[in-house]
């Protein structure tokens, strides 16, 4: 190993939050070109390394260099790193929508002529950047114009063209779709090409095997160690990341198996030509007691609208809704709370955290509302409950005051998860419950679920990844553009069954 | 030495001090400047002096202030409009008693008219910005401008006189009572609301209102209602502050009642640490806020400063107060402290 290859190295670095220990003396080198993975589970202290490198927070001891300086550098703000040819693209693009793509990129530095702006130049640049990494789009366009994808390239073609020695993408590929991430990668092997060392967070194995030289394993705020990527086998990777043997998966389907003679039970819930206008078609749904519903379909079939309309968080514009045997009018998901549901919401930092409170106020709030307000729970049971759910969840939090938003994203997924088994519901609605969390967190999640149906609560389990379905559900229904076009019963659960009925194959036959 | 570290930590972290120490500054000012200001004499079986004069006319704005308080934690809005619906409370409940040697109707009935005044008040601005989902600054703007019309209408453009002698007790004394009356009504407001905010979940709720909307609902509350009560109570805090000023002089000045004073509310809050973009709030952050603007313009005038120059000094001082709490300064202290540290710690490697 050369030293003139490697572009960054950061040594001994540790970082405290108060009552954490979020970095104890970590190590991380980049080289020259290569693609290099930081994974953990969530809390493995990912994120934290990140924003002590680019400077959004300070770090205790340690020292970072880069290459073509001598001097040890300190980051004190995400400007500074860039200067030093640190630049960052997240997941969430930040990047102004009603600008054109050419703004986007030469913010801040577009070209001058005559005191004004260059337009000609500023375009004809913008275009080549982009040229540059196979993207061609009108730049003389706003941003807002087109999806989250090409805005997201945009943001690397932006900070690569700033500065360019090491790109961190934090967890770029969360909200893109297949053709997309492809796309994504074809960018990443350009800019391998050209000598940018690339710093890649994800949580998807699969990629990381498709584009990553080598990857680096963080748990608990310490280093496993450094691997190159054809060195070492997924599974081994899971284990290094989880500290022990990964869960065999075969295990988990077990008691799906077991709760197979109960099945057959009382219909808990019977949704009849309900619709909600311009979201979901009328449909007719019975849901078992202690069953796991499955909602498949591609994003935007109305996966999250059906869910959301037996919730009443959209408005029910027609058909009859029977809870327990009562016909319910459900018109806000109060009265859906009170005939004894729970919902989930798909996105978690805009539906689900109320950020600025603590973990305990998070915890109860659903409770309380369904309590109602002048029947105030007293701290001491609030604290007791939270206690007992922190418990029963394993919630990584330093106390139940702290605001949940310092927590790791699946952390606070358990948070909200805890909020709404503690209003011991019937019916447990959740969309997308493990999205963006780790492997462990995910694994334990659908543990719990399939746990809870063999308790006797009917679950809705709505998820993207189609072998997280097959694992946990015992009946799957089908959506299609807005309508419900079919059911697969338990016997029939397949990925193939699935692809098959979401692509529109052959469930008519 | 990490013990202190730690206890300091726990000090300067706890959310009221930072108001509890812009207040102490202004006092200590005036204990070095007017020695005077803490004197507190007995006349007539009643208390002077400038302390209690700072807390006597603070009232109205604490009342408000606690109103303020929750509209912001609720919308990250703020109610504009709450000067000009004093006077148009005010107004109401003087007209209400009329003007001659006694009250058209009972005292008692004329106040609770103005306050259910205020209140409808605050509910149109709570309809406008929960139900129609108007900006809040946008839609207390219309009471804004309309309330003193609305006041004027009522007084026929006149300055009213209450000419009985018990409607001045509420801005002054009570019999064989040394303490001014407005105080007692500020401790009683902020005491029920506190008392309502802690006894309820309502303060668990506006908060998450605030804070996080759509999060709200779907754990079952209902945002539009909760934001709705805030502003309707601020009407309720509008129209008992109304009552105050009117008192105080005994009569209406619909051009002149509350003038301004929506400002100063709105900094109280800010002033009392809260965020005026919403969620996490603090009641008695207010009330100190809404204390330490009094008592900066009583020791403005002890000071004999004239009261038209005084927005000038006034603006002066909540420039720094506001400043020092801002946590931008207070990153930009860290920074310097870490600089200063890495610095040493790198002439002690060139010594080495």
């Amino acid at each position: 190993m050369k030293s003139e290859e490697i572009v960054l190295t950061m040594r001994d670095i540790s970082k405290n939050f108060p009552g954490v220990k979020a970095l104890s003396h970590v190590d991380f080198t980049l080289r020259k070109g290569e693609i290099h993975a930081l994974m953990g589970e969530n809390g493995a202290g990912k994120s934290t390394l990140i924003k002590v490198l680019t400077g959004v927070e300070e770090f205790e001891t340690g020292d970072i260099h880069i290459a073509g300086n001598d001097k040890c550098i300190v980051n004190r703000s995400p400007q500074e790193a860039q200067v030093n040819g640190i630049s960052t693209v997240y997941q969430e693009v930040n990047l102004c929508p009603n600008l054109t793509v050419a703004e986007n990129i030469f913010i801040g530095r577009a070209p001058r002529k005559l005191g004004g702006i260059d337009w000609r130049t500023m375009n004809a640049r913008a275009k080549k950047v982009l040229q540059d990494l196979n993207i061609e789009v009108d730049v003389t366009k706003a941003l807002e114009n087109y999806s989250v994808a090409i805005q997201q390239m945009v943001a690397i073609a932006r900070a690569v063209d700033i500065s360019a020695k090491v790109l961190i993408l934090d967890e770029p590929t969360a909200s893109l779709d297949e053709s997309e991430v492809e796309k994504l990668f074809d960018v990443m092997l350009a800019l391998k090409k050209k000598g940018i060392g690339i710093i890649f967070v994800t949580h998807f194995l699969e990629q990381v095997y498709k584009v990553c030289d080598r990857i680096t394993v963080l748990r608990n705020g310490t280093l496993v160690g450094e691997y190159e990527v054809e060195k070492l086998p997924r599974v081994q990777l899971v284990a290094k990341m989880m500290g022990k043997d990964f869960d065999d998966l075969a295990s988990i389907k077990k008691p799906v198996e077991e709760g197979k003679q109960s099945k057959k039970q009382e219909v808990l819930l019977k949704a009849e030509k309900l619709a909600s206008l311009g979201k979901i078609k009328p449909f007719d749904l019975a849901i078992h007691k202690g069953e796991v519903i499955g909602l498949s379909g591609l994003l935007g079939s109305g996966r999250s609208e059906l869910a959301r309309t037996l919730y009443g968080a959209e408005r029910v514009d027609e058909g009859t809704l029977t809870v327990g045997g009562k016909k319910q009018s459900v018109k806000a998901p109060i009265d859906a709370m009170k005939a004894g549901m729970a919902f989930c919401p798909e996105n978690r930092k805009d539906e689900g955290i109320i950020a600025d409170l603590s973990v305990r106020e998070n915890l109860i709030i659903a409770l309380q509302a369904k309590r109602g307000m002048f029947k105030l729970i007293s701290k001491e049971d609030q604290e007791k409950f939270t206690e007992e759910y922190i418990k029963i969840l394993q919630i990584k939090t330093a106390d139940m005051e702290t605001p949940i938003k310092q927590l790791s994203g699946g952390n606070q997924q358990k948070v909200i998860l805890g909020r709404w088994l503690l209003t011991h519901p019937e019916f447990l609605i959740l969309d997308e419950p493990t999205r963006g969390i780790d492997v462990g967190t995910k694994t334990e999640i659908q543990k719990l679920v399939v746990k809870l149906a063999g308790e006797g609560m009917s679950v809705m389990f709505i998820s993207s990844e189609i072998e997280e379905m097959v694992r946990t559900c015992s009946r799957m229904a089908i959506l299609r553009d807005g309508v419900k076009v079919g059911e697969i019963e338990e016997a029939d659960i397949s990925q193939e069954n699935i692809m098959k009925a979401i692509a529109g194959g052959d469930e008519h036959a | 030495m990490h013990n202190m570290k730690e206890t300091m930590k726990k000090v300067t972290g706890y959310h009221l001090f930072w108001p509890l120490v812009c207040l102490g500054v202004v006092l200590l000012f005036n204990l070095i400047k007017t020695p005077s200001f803490f004197q507190i004499s007995i006349n007539n079986g009643v208390l002077y002096g400038y302390l209690i004069d700072v807390l006597n006319r603070s009232s109205e704005l604490i009342i408000l202030a606690v109103g303020m308080t929750l509209v912001v934690a609720s919308s990250g809005g703020t109610d504009i409009s709450v000067g000009a619906v004093s006077a148009f409370a005010g107004a109401i409940c003087v007209y209400a008693l009329g003007t001659g040697e006694t009250y058209r109707m009972p005292y008692l009935a004329g106040m609770l008219l103005a306050v259910l005044i205020g209140t409808l008040c605050g509910a149109w601005n709570g309809f406008l910005v929960a139900k129609m989902k108007i900006q809040p600054m946008v839609a207390t703007l219309i009471l804004f401008t309309a309330g003193r019309g609305m006041a004027q209408l009522v007084t026929g453009g006149n300055i009213l006189y209450v000419k009985v002698d018990s409607f001045k007790r509420l801005g002054s004394f009570l019999p064989h009572v040394p303490l001014p009356t407005p105080i007692f009504v500020a401790i009683l407001v902020v005491v029920i609301t506190t008392f309502v905010l802690r006894k309820t979940a309502l303060g668990l709720y506006i908060q998450t209102v605030g804070i996080n909307a759509k999060a709200g609902k779907l754990v079952g509350l209902n945002a539009t209602l909760i934001q709705f009560l805030t502003y309707a109570f601020c009407g309720l805090c509008a129209g008992i502050a109304g009552l105050i000023i009117t008192s105080r002089i005994y009569s209406i000045d619909a051009n002149n009642a509350g003038l301004n004073i929506e400002l100063d509310a709105i900094l109280a809050v800010a002033l009392g640490g809260n965020s005026l973009s919403g969620g996490k709030f603090s009641v008695a952050g207010s009330v100190i806020g809404a204390i330490t603007i009094q008592a900066l313009t009583t020791s403005l005038y002890a000071m004999k400063v004239t009261a038209d120059q005084l927005p000038v000094y006034k603006a002066i001082v909540v420039v720094i107060i506001v400043v020092l709490q801002s946590p931008e300064l207070k990153r930009m202290f860290n920074t310097v402290k870490a600089k200063r540290a890495s610095s040493k710690q790198e002439g002690w490697w060139h010594n080495g």
